[in-house]
């Protein structure tokens, strides 16, 4: 069941109007139990082990417990991102504990300039300079074969 | 009964369909200069933007920077590896375009906030002579989120749906005129009407069966979320096609498939069989078979790939990454310094774990729940199985054209035809892993195509700025046909005790492994070892035709599962193109991706080509094309 949902910290993201593992799983795989109003994988053979459904659970409520086919037990890999970086818990089969820090971006969130501040160099659609450069570039011009 | 589905109408300029990296690049183009033009653009994808794609769990390298401005490469540099990576069959054309403005991508990302790693003098730190190295957890989120910021600025000319699946082109004649699909929420079908529609849905994978077919079917070494629905929205369209016969087929760590790059590039580690041997040097005399490329440095992927796989088909596997011997060769330049080591062993130990946990996950818990030190031993390398993702080192995709200014007198009657990256059908655009013949773009390359193509879009819409003509007669019968699968299983669920048995329908997990097994067998797929011939591709082609008819029984229960279906229709198509076009090159060209046991050589005198075809709308028929190489470099 490579994504699982701890009963016991879901809340069905209660506060929103969908629930944040549904939004962000990329194959549409996490969904809500109406009845007991907490999520689950509804396919996990087809799961990516992508930890977007866990990085993203607003209650840590979501795990991963690798695939059985071919993973042993007992290891567990838990991230805790924040807003510009991400600590990794890589706990082994034999209980040995290895933790990672990485940041994840240099900018505010929210805050990517299109246009990255470089000026356009054209108004020309038949240019086949694109909007940044040839500022973008680092170069005057753009570069011949 | 089935409930009622809502039709939802949206009217744009130009339709981005995908939400990827080479989306998010047109996405940003676009607005540009759709907003000086006064132009509508919307951009439609099946899942979150924030996430979706093949880079939605982050990636740790950025694969191409062509880096001209250090004056270290050329253009021609890059086009000479791609060409040679590809055993001569390549549009440098298009590879350079795309090469000439890459770097200027890349400098974006880094001003969104993309942490690219550099070193003391500030400069960035490359992986390899074309990758650098990133932290690049978030790298989808901050192009999803310039994407994003980009269309906010058209105000109400600027739109984006998440969660909508598109099926099929919408066509008026000769041009497109948008696209068709449906909510996997709630209970409405979308029609888009557009003047150019840029096709950017990536690449396929669940064509061939997978290595784990249990709980681990889904960690496949491409995501399974993309379905080989750009291909089928090209085909459908009547768009000539290019390349479908060059699949890609990665060596990567075995089972959870972590990416190997850093420890062949970065650490500089060997792979030997179970003798201890390196294939790359005991094999070296199979390369001669293959030239000239067989002689280039480095050795085109599909090669290497070849000479494991001989020492795999002569029972000496396992094959190894020898981790535990690159740490010990690196540790060795420290030997007089025992406080250094320590410092550079955890130095490495961070960047080789950092290098799984950005971009493959799985082979993190892997090594955790097999208690893997790689400065103690060496971890399994082997083949996965066949994949559709011509951004990479496949070359699959639609026939585009190329930019007028890079066409020399030979080149610009076969490659251009008046707007860079659109295909052979009007007003339809192709980039990322959806255009063909431009392999080694990656995730930098298929960005910067989107923006190349979406700035050639709009320039199509300016000269061609009229509505195309929506027939809704017709779109309502594909609206019947989509939605038909929901239909059947009311209709039939009832007929026996058990909804996944029942002789009136197929559902689409079991219709899958159908089109797996067909392909895996007959189309040279893992179990048959990458082998087939011409007797075999026949009678695939025969178990795939019974496998179309009953695709129209294929049953879904709610909207999850008709997603499924039209994906697994769509990996049928591509199934179908991929034996038509292997079936047609008589040659082997890429043995490592694939071998023809009946034409076992390369044959550069007939087959130095390319192998398009295209399928008509009207009759439904296929015709295969053999176009001329050119090249700009020679
Ligand atoms: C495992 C792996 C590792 C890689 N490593 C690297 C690396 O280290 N460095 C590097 O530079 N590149 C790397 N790449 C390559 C890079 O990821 C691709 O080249 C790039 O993502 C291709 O961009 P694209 O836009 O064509 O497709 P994608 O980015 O995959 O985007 C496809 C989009 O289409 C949407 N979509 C699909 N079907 C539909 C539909 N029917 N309707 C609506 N939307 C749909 C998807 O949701 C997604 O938004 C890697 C790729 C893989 C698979
Ligand atoms: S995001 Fe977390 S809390 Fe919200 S529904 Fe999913 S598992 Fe439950
Ligand atoms: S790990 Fe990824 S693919 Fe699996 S359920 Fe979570 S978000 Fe979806």
């Amino acid at each position: 069941m490579p994504s699982y949902v701890n009963p016991e910290k879901c809340d069905g993201c209660k506060a929103l109007d969908k629930t944040a593992c549904q939004h962000i799983c990329p194959n549409d795989l996490m969904v809500l139990n109406k009845d007991i109003e907490k999520a689950y994988n509804q396919e996990p053979e087809m799961c990516w082990e992508c930890y977007n459904c866990v990085k993203i659970c607003p209650t840590q409520a979501v795990e991963m417990r690798s695939y059985a086919d071919f993973v042993p037990l007992g290891a567990s890999v838990t991230p805790m991102r924040s807003t510009d970086s991400i600590m990794w818990t890589v706990k082994f089969r034999n209980g040995t504990l290895k933790r990672f820090k990485f940041p994840i971006r240099k900018t505010p969130e929210g805050s990517a300039k299109p246009d990255g501040e470089f000026k356009s160099g054209t108004e020309d659609l038949k240019s086949p300079l694109l909007f940044t450069e040839p500022e973008s570039l680092r170069l005057p011009e753009l570069a011949k074969i | 009964m089935v409930a009622e589905f809502e039709n939802v109408e949206v009217t744009t300029d130009l339709l981005i369909v995908g939400g990827g990296m080479s989306a998010c690049g047109a996405a940003v183009e676009a607005a540009h200069w759709a907003k000086m033009n006064n132009l509508k653009v919307t951009l439609v994808d099946k899942a979150a933007m924030d996430r979706s794609g093949a880079v939605a769990m982050g990636l740790s390298a950025i694969n191409q920077y062509v880096d001209l401005n250090s004056g270290n490469n050329t253009l021609k540099d890059y086009i000479d590896y791609v060409r040679n990576d590809l055993m001569g069959v390549t549009r440098e054309d298009l590879v350079a375009n795309i090469a000439r403005h890459v770097d200027s991508t890349v400098h974006l990302f880094e001003k969104w906030g993309l942490p690219i790693w550099k070193d003391e003098e500030g400069k960035y730190v490359h992986e390899g002579r074309w990758q650098l190295m990133i932290n690049g957890e978030s790298y989808k989120v901050l192009v999803a989120e310039a994407a994003k910021n980009a269309l906010a600025e058209l105000g109400d000319n600027g739109e984006y749906f998440e969660r909508v699946f598109i099926v099929e082109p919408l066509m008026d004649g000769d041009r497109v005129a948008g696209a068709v699909g449906f909510s996997v929420r709630e209970n409405k079908f979308y029609i888009f009407k557009a003047k150019a529609v840029l096709v950017c849905m990536g690449g396929a994978v669940h064509v061939f069966k997978p290595r784990s077919t249990g709980e681990g079917l889904g960690r496949a070494w491409y995501p399974p979320w993309n379905s080989g629905s750009s291909t089928y929205f090209t085909i459908k369209a009547g768009a000539e096609m290019t390349c479908q016969e060059v699949r890609f087929i990665p060596v990567r760590f075995k089972d959870a498939y972590g990416p190997v790059g850093a420890w062949f590039l970065l650490f500089k580690s060997r792979a030997t069989n179970a003798k201890g041997e390196a294939y790359m040097e005991t094999r070296r005399d199979e390369l001669e078979k293959w030239a000239p490329y067989g002689k280039v440095k480095p050795v085109p992927a599909n090669l290497r790939n070849w000479l494991g796989m001989l020492d795999v088909m002569e029972g000496l596997g396992p094959i190894y990454m020898r981790t535990e011997e690159a740490i010990g060769k690196l540790a060795e330049n420290y030997k007089d310094d025992p406080k250094a080591y320590k410092k550079k062993m955890k130095e490495l130990e961070a960047e080789a774990w950092e290098d799984f946990l950005d971009m493959t996950i799985s082979q993190a818990l892997l090594w955790a729940a097999t208690n893997v030190a790689p400065e103690e031993k060496p971890s399994e390398i082997a083949a996965a199985e066949p994949y559709f993702i011509g951004s990479h080192s496949g070359a699959s995709g639609a026939w585009v054209s190329g930019p007028e200014d890079l066409q020399n007198d030979a080149t610009k009657s076969e490659y251009f035809w008046g707007y860079a990256n659109m295909s052979t059908v009007k007003g339809l655009f192709c980039a990322g892993d959806a255009s063909g013949a431009s392999s080694h773009k990656f995730s930098s390359g298929s960005h910067t195509e989107g923006r190349i193509a979406a700035k050639a879009a709009i320039s199509f819409i300016v000269d061609n700025n009229t509505q195309p003509n929506v027939d809704m007669a017709k779109t309502e019968d594909l609206k019947k046909t989509i939605l038909k699968p929901l239909e059947l299983f009311e209709e039939n669920k009832g007929k026996t005790t058990d909804p996944n048995i029942n002789p009136n329908y197929i559902r689409p997990k079991q219709f899958m492994f159908r089109l797996q097994k067909i392909m895996d067998e007959y189309a040279g797929g893992v179990t048959s070892q990458f082998t087939t011939n011409k007797a075999l591709l026949d009678k695939g082609m025969e178990l795939l035709n019974f496998l179309k008819e009953d695709s129209e029984k294929l049953a879904a229960e709610n909207l999850h599962e008709l997603m499924r279906c039209w994906e697994n229709v769509q990996r049928m198509w591509q199934a179908e193109i991929h034996v038509r076009t292997i079936l047609f090159r008589e040659e082997t060209r890429w043995p490592g991706y694939y071998f023809r046991s009946d034409f076992p050589k390369i044959d550069n005198s007939n087959w130095l080509a390319f192998a398009n075809c295209t399928w008509n709308p009207e009759t439904g028929e296929w015709n295969m094309i053999k176009r001329p190489l050119k090249y700009l470099t020679q």
